[in-house]
């Protein structure tokens, strides 16, 4: 059951396209459900219900020149968008969004890259993707990006632990680090959320702030450090960190699919399993929206308030939980 | 407020410009702040970036011509300027308005207050990162502008408040629409309520920050909104009424706790109570179906139009009205009213001419401004946003 490198190499371009499509579209997905959550339109006027806006952006953006402070370090400067963006892109590899499919004699695996330790790999990945943003907002010596550079290195640094630990419980039942066996186990089992619901909040709040959207949104509190690490950056660069933060946000909803959610399962009735992908994308951006909605409804944390809650609250929580957990397991058996 | 000389030798004190140019300095405020990490150990604001000289303006121009300028001071509580300015003008010339004018007056400043109250709870709310209230605050806001337009013909600045009156007559469509609105207003109050006064956030982020205790905000010279959330009982609609302000029933909220979340109880509770006085005011108006809405004194109020034809006194007194303006009797005179900010009080003094000598404004958004340090005791940047935003100031009143 070995794919062909010259199946995995088309299939790893395809993907890449999709998230960023994908990103294109969680761009209009949110301007919109925002929108209808805010009493107005949202984008209305490019293509059919503004469908066309995020291609407008692109180009916009594109063609916008691209001018940097004199002061920028100037290797760096340019570096870090590439880094966030280029680590975020690779997380996705390790999502299984298929059971896999065999065609014409071949068989396609259902992701890009089986890794027997894909969740400590996205945890990796996440955390280089932070020096992206540390990296930018120094080097471009302004003192805002320098503001948000430093609430982003604490915020993503201490929210990153309660993360990690929160998925412990559901490595611990998974009995594994890769992703493809998880989702099978939970085939096997029950999806992951029922026992895991702590882990699951703990994840989901973690998350929010790792992806700094709001109630998290400190890195870039537009209305206290006009747009933290990123104020320096105009046209591409600039997107490349939005993208960058997007495609954080699809991962981190996909990886919250796959481990508490049954992946790209589609419930009970296994048959349908072969449309694994249409499943995947419908549970990730069912989340997507959740964190749209709470953007939407809930004021920003302050600094302070935002480092007790992630130390002295999620913390603890997702501790006990994951040793819990270990006890259970450990019981059952 | 400054930053202590052993703090400073440490180096790591930083200092940014926040502002003029700012997301959240509500206009052009500028505030330079010294921060050591996150806290806020200096600050100095500054102002007078939005000086357009409207008072020293208001001296060429005539009597009845003036009333346009103190719309624009403070563009969110147009009424409120508008009408000091009128009620300044017609105390010297000891002119009494039909009682009709009154209390549309009264209604108008209400509907405005509430009108004011709205954008301050849509941008502050924006400002602590709660962006849908500017939403949802705007939509509210549009349906009085509605209101607005259909008596005066403009969605702002209005400028229907005549010296002696009213420009014109209440349109008949008027009252229905009102009662409308006073029947929807207090369920929006209660929306915005349900996402922000118990939220969690919403409180962390409020309570206890901005302290200003009630002493310090007399010592100040603080009034409105601030005043009242310090705990000091102080409306000079209910202390020295003016307008109707005696004849109507309502309640002068009062908080003192003196925090951000006080200052926010204040306006909210204060946007029931204008509620409650525009529905009176209604009820009053409904049955004044005809009476006159603008005094009859020829001299300073134009003629009705259909006189022009037959009547040549009524020619003459419309032309000198309207080439020369009206002429004022000498002497001064201070006149405060309770602007959604707080005390906005107009000072004139005329020579006996056509044109003011001097007009001078006392806007309490500047008066405000004053206790921004006090309250910036052990402050984040994110609190200094708060509170900032919670003196509700508007930076074309604090400049003129």
């Amino acid at each position: 059951m070995h794919e062909p490198w010259w199946i995995t190499i088309p299939k790893a371009f395809l993907v890449i396209n999709v998230v960023m499509v994908f990103f294109a579209f969680t761009t209009w997905f949110e301007r919109k459900l925002l929108g209808r959550m805010q009493n107005r339109y949202g984008p209305n006027r490019a293509g059919p219900k503004g469908l066309l806006v995020p291609i407008a952006d692109l180009l916009k953006l594109i063609r916008k020149e691209a001018f940097a402070p004199s002061a920028a370090k100037q290797p760096l400067y340019i570096i870090a968008p590439v880094v966030s963006m280029f680590t975020a892109l690779l997380a996705f590899s390790v999502l299984p969004f298929g059971a896999g499919w065999t065609v014409g004699g071949k068989y396609i695996q259902g992701e890009v890259a089986n890794l027997p330790i894909s969740l400590i790999l996205i945890f990796a990945l996440g955390s280089i993707g932070i020096y992206g943003f540390i990296v930018g907002g120094w080097a471009s010596q302004s003192k805002y990006s320098m503001l948000g550079a430093m609430r982003t290195c604490a915020q993503l640094v201490s929210y990153e632990v309660s993360l990690a630990l929160s998925v412990l419980g559901v490595v611990l039942m998974g009995q594994s680090l890769s992703l493809t066996d998880i989702v099978a186990k939970q085939q096997t089992t029950l999806w992951f959320f029922i026992p895991q619901a702590v882990g699951l909040v703990v994840f989901l709040i973690g998350g929010t702030a790792e992806t700094s959207r709001a109630p998290f949104d400190l890195p870039e509190g537009d209305t206290e450090i006009v747009a933290g690490y990123h104020t320096e950056y105009s046209g591409m660069r600039w997107g490349l960190f939005q993208a960058a933060e997007y495609v954080n946000l699809l991962t981190l909803s996909g990886l919250c699919v796959t481990l508490f959610f049954d992946g790209y399962h589609f419930p009970w009735v296994h048959s349908l399993d072969k449309f694994g992908p249409v499943w995947f994308t419908l549970k990730l951006f069912i989340l997507v929206g959740l964190f749209i909605w709470l953007r939407a409804s809930q004021p920003r944390l302050r600094y302070d308030q935002l480092m007790r809650f992630g130390w002295k609250v999620l913390l603890p929580v997702a501790t006990v939980n994951a040793l819990v957990t270990a006890f259970l397991v450990v019981l059952i058996k | 407020m400054k930053t202590t000389a052993e703090l400073l030798a440490t180096g790591d004190v930083m200092t940014v410009n926040f502002g003029p140019n700012h997301p959240s300095t509500h206009g052009v405020l500028r505030l330079v702040v010294d921060l050591y990490g996150e806290d806020v150990t200096g600050l100095e604001a500054v102002v007078g970036y939005l000086h357009t000289g409207f008072e020293k303006n208001m001296e060429q121009k005539t009597w009845w011509k003036c009333i346009t300028y103190p719309e624009r001071i403070d563009y969110v509580s147009f009424q409120n300027n508008e009408y000091v300015f009128v009620a300044a003008v017609e105390k010297l010339l000891e002119l009494p308005v039909p009682p009709k004018a009154t209390w549309m007056r009264t209604l108008l400043c209400e509907l405005n207050r509430i009108h004011s109250h709205l954008v301050w709870l849509g941008t502050s709310a924006l400002e602590l990162g709660a962006i849908s209230m500017f939403w949802y605050a705007f939509r509210e806001r549009d349906l009085i502008l509605d209101l607005f337009e259909l008596v005066t013909g403009y969605r702002m600045h209005t400028r229907y408040f005549q010296v002696g009156g009213l420009a014109e007559d209440i349109p008949r469509g008027f009252y229905p629409e009102a009662r409308k609105f006073c029947e929807w207003m207090p369920k929006a109050v209660d929306d915005y309520e349900t996402l922000l006064t118990r939220n969690k956030i919403w409180l962390e982020r409020t309570e206890g920050i901005g302290l200003l205790s009630a002493p310090d905000a007399i010592a100040l010279g603080q009034s409105g909104p601030v005043l009242r959330a310090s705990g000091v009982e102080w409306d000079l609609r209910r202390v020295e009424p003016y307008l109707a302000y005696h004849q109507v029933d309502f309640d002068v909220p009062v908080f003192p706790e003196g925090d951000v979340y006080a200052r926010y109880r204040v306006h909210m509770q204060e946007m029931r109570e204008s509620v409650r006085i525009v529905e009176q005011c209604l009820d009053r108006l409904e049955n004044m179906e005809g009476d006159p809405w603008i005094s009859d004194d020829r001299k300073v109020v134009l003629p009705p139009r259909h006189e022009l034809h037959t009547s040549m006194e009524s020619l003459i007194h419309h032309f000198k009205i309207v080439t020369e303006g009206f002429r004022v009797p000498e002497g001064e005179v201070y006149v405060a009213i309770e602007s959604p900010r707080g005390e906005l009080g107009c000072y004139i003094c005329s020579e006996g001419g056509p044109k003011p000598w001097r007009v001078k404004f006392r806007a309490p958004s500047f008066v405000a401004l004053e206790a921004t340090a006090t309250m910036m005791q052990d402050a984040l940047i994110a609190d200094m946003i708060a509170i900032v935003g919670s003196l509700d100031t508007v930076m074309g009143e604090v400049d003129r």
